[in-house]
């Protein structure tokens, strides 16, 4: 960063190099800021002059990608979780499976053998397997929980970042951050698009991305809805193809089937030299997770008449209750952490006056 | 896989700015062109590399030129840098060509930025590429291969076959072998010979092997000998290059731009035997910037140190190689291997020489020396506050002046004054027609797109007739 700092050139490509210049010196947590709020597009390396072989080995994409996988485990919540950013792709497969086969079991013992099987139809036919109150209670407290440790690991990033600034975000910076994280102002290459397999930018991850993203929300969209037609309507699931979870939930579930499968193709093309080698399996758990839920919940929605009802509701609410309870040992934090590196870009723009 | 047996209408020899903007102007006017880069993938493009804006005339604010920059205007800084040595025909048309180009070359795929930060002195009459230097020829070398230019990568040329001014077949190494490829046309736009260090040497002697040069190894001006040996006539002066003082730590080549220092005014310039040789507050950037070079290269081992102290250590952008630091003058006279007492002295007869004065180094003020000489005209102040710091310089070369003469088609002037049948130059191998002496900055990327674009349509329109 030394050679970027004295050299700048890349400076219109992205919020990185502007937030690096405002500083001569780097602390850990200013390198935390800065990893976080580089959005991986790779354009610095395409343009880069000292990018290897060049002897300065300048490969800024790779520093940061690496730093920011070291800065997940570092503000990890509980500190003993830390370590499930190690070999993360091995655990989250190993948590989700076990989530996966306890939600069979637990079908399996808590019901008649044959029921796991049966057909069920009609307003709370889901419920026949597990009763509604057990798994609200279950859910809140998974999705409670992860809310907690996010919230606490971004608490300590903010901090170690945002401590000349202060603890306050202002409204307009907010604002702002919302916008740029929301269109993906950053993985745009500075205009061009992004630079994935070579110096061509032909990549379209920022699609992926952005179907990936809006189906996630669509789909707690969904999810929410149906939580309160059951508690204010009394409106039992499941409901009917046309009603507002259904929509909701299938057109975010088709989001987040065609948006991680892209994701994961252009990770698999992606120039090695790009990337954080050692901790691919981080990203590959978190797409597939997400579109394992999106899949076992469009299978649940087309076959519930059937007698696969049984199976795939034990498989999607196994795969998302180990979505909930892995989030904050993921890459699902990414988000977050981009975002209040966004925040703090843009109330950092302001205060120097220059938005 | 290229076919080098088929006659191209077009061989362009280079891979820079100049060269690119040859075969994608040939390529659009509907000739077949064969790009012949010397140089390995990754370090295509020679100079152009390392540049990051370009020069040209305009009548109004852009969304990224904060004003108009009048070619009136664009002449007269052109005069003041080469004092008159320059051919204003050529160089009033450049200049007039050059405003088209703004547009030209963002529909060849560039991208332009406002002025990087701490360059705003050029907001006005140069536009940035955005991403620099290496994210145009990304642009341009994409911009060729969708066009169906045909690109070489590591395709040294060995020799030209000219009969008479007319250029009939190239050789070029081809792993241990050597391939012919003929063409109708001829663009050579492969630089001059700054990282020829022999070459230099004829001019420069044993100090030319202590320079360091600014760009790739693959500038060795091959091209530009051959075709000087093949009749063509030369211009500009052989013995000239141009060359800022740059971090002695920075490699043999390829340092960039990230190697040079702009902290002359902030102190004083000692050689090896600690003794100031030049007037360190003489004038202000960028005028200062390219003489520093040929001062360092005429000291002893072509070596100096510029000597500042605390006060002033955050006053210029930071530098890739951190300054040496001594908590005296001794100490740090010390880490340098010079001779304590002299850098003592020296520090101390510059300090009792500096004046009481109002210190402002964005214009000529009035900090100045009495009685030392040489004397140090502005921005005098006393280095008097450990700890004490140090960079060593040495001369960077960043480009020679020493071209082929071209006319207003960009086609190369024989010796006896004829015009070539089919052979055009365009860039730095051609830059000495237009800037003979001196440098503005972006005004070698302007030279090479004007020309580059000049040269590729009229080769093509000569390999169509």
């Amino acid at each position: 960063m030394t050679v970027c700092n004295s050299c700048r050139y890349c400076e219109g490509l992205c919020a990185v190099f502007p937030a690096m210049e405002m500083r001569r010196s780097f602390s850990d947590g200013d390198l935390n800021y800065l990893a976080n709020l580089c959005h991986a597009c790779g354009a610095c390396y395409a343009d880069c002059q000292f990018a290897p072989p060049h002897q300065f080995d300048v490969n800024l994409p790779k520093t940061l990608a690496i730093a920011r996988a070291e800065s997940y485990a570092a503000y990890a919540w509980p500190r003993a979780c830390a370590g499930l950013f190690e070999n993360n792709g091995v655990v989250i497969a190993l948590i989700a499976s076990l989530s996966v086969a306890a939600f069979i079991f637990g079908f399996s013992v808590f019901n008649e053998p044959r029921a796991l099987h049966g057909i069920h139809t009609g307003p709370g036919a889901f419920y026949a397997l597990m009763p509604h109150h057990a798994m609200a209670v279950l859910f809140s407290a998974a999705l409670l929980y992860a809310i907690l440790a996010l919230v606490m690991g971004v608490r300590a990033f903010w901090r170690d970042i945002g401590e000349p600034v202060g603890m306050r975000a202002d409204a307009p910076s907010l604002w702002q951050a919302i916008r740029d994280a929301g269109n993906l102002r950053y993985l745009d290459g500075g205009g061009v698009g992004c630079f994935n397999e070579d110096e061509r930018p032909t990549d379209r991850r920022k699609i992926y991305h952005h179907l990936t993203f809006y189906g996630f929300l669509l789909c707690f969209a969904a999810t929410c809805v149906a939580t309160l037609y059951h508690f204010l309507l009394a409106r039992e699931a499941p409901y009917a193809w046309w009603d507002l979870p259904v929509v909701l939930g299938t057109l975010g579930g088709i989001g987040l089937l065609i948006g991680p499968a892209g994701l994961l193709a252009a990770n698999w093309r992606r120039d090695p030299d790009l990337a954080d080698q050692a901790r691919t399996g981080m990203d590959t758990a978190f797409i597939l997770m997400l579109f394992l839920t999106s899949f076992s919940g469009i299978a649940l929605l087309l076959l519930r008449d059937t007698a696969a009802m049984g199976p795939l509701l034990a498989l999607h609410l196994g795969v998302v209750f180990a979505l909930f309870i892995t989030m904050p040992y993921g890459k699902f934090v990414h988000g977050l952490y981009r975002f209040v590196a966004l925040v703090r870009y843009a109330r950092e723009r302001r205060m120097m006056g220059n938005t | 896989m290229v076919d080098l047996n088929r006659k191209f209408d077009v061989l362009v020899i280079g891979g820079g700015n100049a060269a690119l903007c040859a075969a994608i102007s040939a390529r659009r006017a509907g000739a077949s062109v064969l790009v012949l880069e010397g140089a390995p993938k990754f370090y295509r493009g020679g100079n152009t590399r390392h540049t990051r804006n370009m020069r040209c005339a305009h009548d109004a604010a852009t969304g990224i030129l904060t004003g108009p920059y009048p070619e009136q205007e664009f002449w007269e800084d052109l005069l003041l840098v080469t004092e008159g040595q320059t051919d204003e025909e050529l160089a009033r048309y450049m200049i007039s060509e050059s405003k088209d180009i703004l547009n030209w070359i963002v529909e060849q795929g560039v991208r332009w930025q406002p002025s990087l930060g701490g360059t705003l002195s050029l907001g006005r009459t140069n536009s940035f590429f955005l991403g620099g230097g290496r994210a145009m020829l990304n642009a341009l070398y994409l911009t060729a291969e969708r066009l169906g230019v045909d690109i070489l990568y590591e395709a040294e040329v060995l020799d030209l076959e000219v009969d008479n001014g007319m250029f009939l077949s190239a050789a070029l190494k081809q792993g241990d072998g050597r391939a012919k490829v003929s063409a109708a046309t001829l663009v050579a736009a492969a630089g001059g010979f700054e990282a020829n260090i022999e070459w230099l040497k004829e001019y420069w002697g044993e100090a030319a092997d202590n320079f360091l040069i600014r760009g790739t190894p693959y500038n060795r001006g091959s091209i530009l000998k051959m075709l000087l040996g093949k009749g063509v006539q030369e211009v500009g002066d052989p013995t000239q290059c141009h060359a800022v003082a740059i971090d002695a730590r920075a490699p043999k080549f390829d340092g960039g731009i990230i190697t040079r220092h702009d902290s002359v005014v902030f102190g004083i310039v000692i050689n090896k035997h600690a003794a100031r040789f030049y007037d360190e507050g003489e004038d202000i950037w960028p005028k200062r910037y390219a003489i520093w070079g040929r001062l360092v290269a005429a000291q002893p081992d072509q070596i100096a140190y510029i000597i500042f102290d605390s006060t002033v250590v955050t006053s210029f952008m930071p530098t890739l190689f951190p300054p040496i630091a001594g908590a005296t003058v001794a100490e740090l006279a010390g880490k340098l291997e010079l001779d304590p007492a002299a850098l003592e002295k020296t520090v101390t007869d510059f300090n009792a020489a500096v004046r009481p004065c109002t210190f402002d180094h964005t214009i000529l003020d009035d900090c100045r020396t009495e009685g030392l000489t040489p004397p140090k005209t502005h921005w005098a102040r006393k280095i008097e506050t450990p700890p004490y710091y140090a960079y060593p310089v040495r001369p960077g070369i960043t480009f020679t002046y020493l071209g082929t003469r071209v006319n207003r088609q960009a086609r190369m002037v024989m010796k006896d004054g004829k015009l070539s049948a089919n052979m055009f130059a365009a860039g730095e191998i051609m830059a000495g027609n237009v800037l003979g002496k001196g440098y503005a900055a972006g005004i070698g990327m302007t030279i090479g797109s004007v020309f580059g674009r000049i040269a590729g349509r009229e080769a093509a329109q000569h390999a169509r007739n």
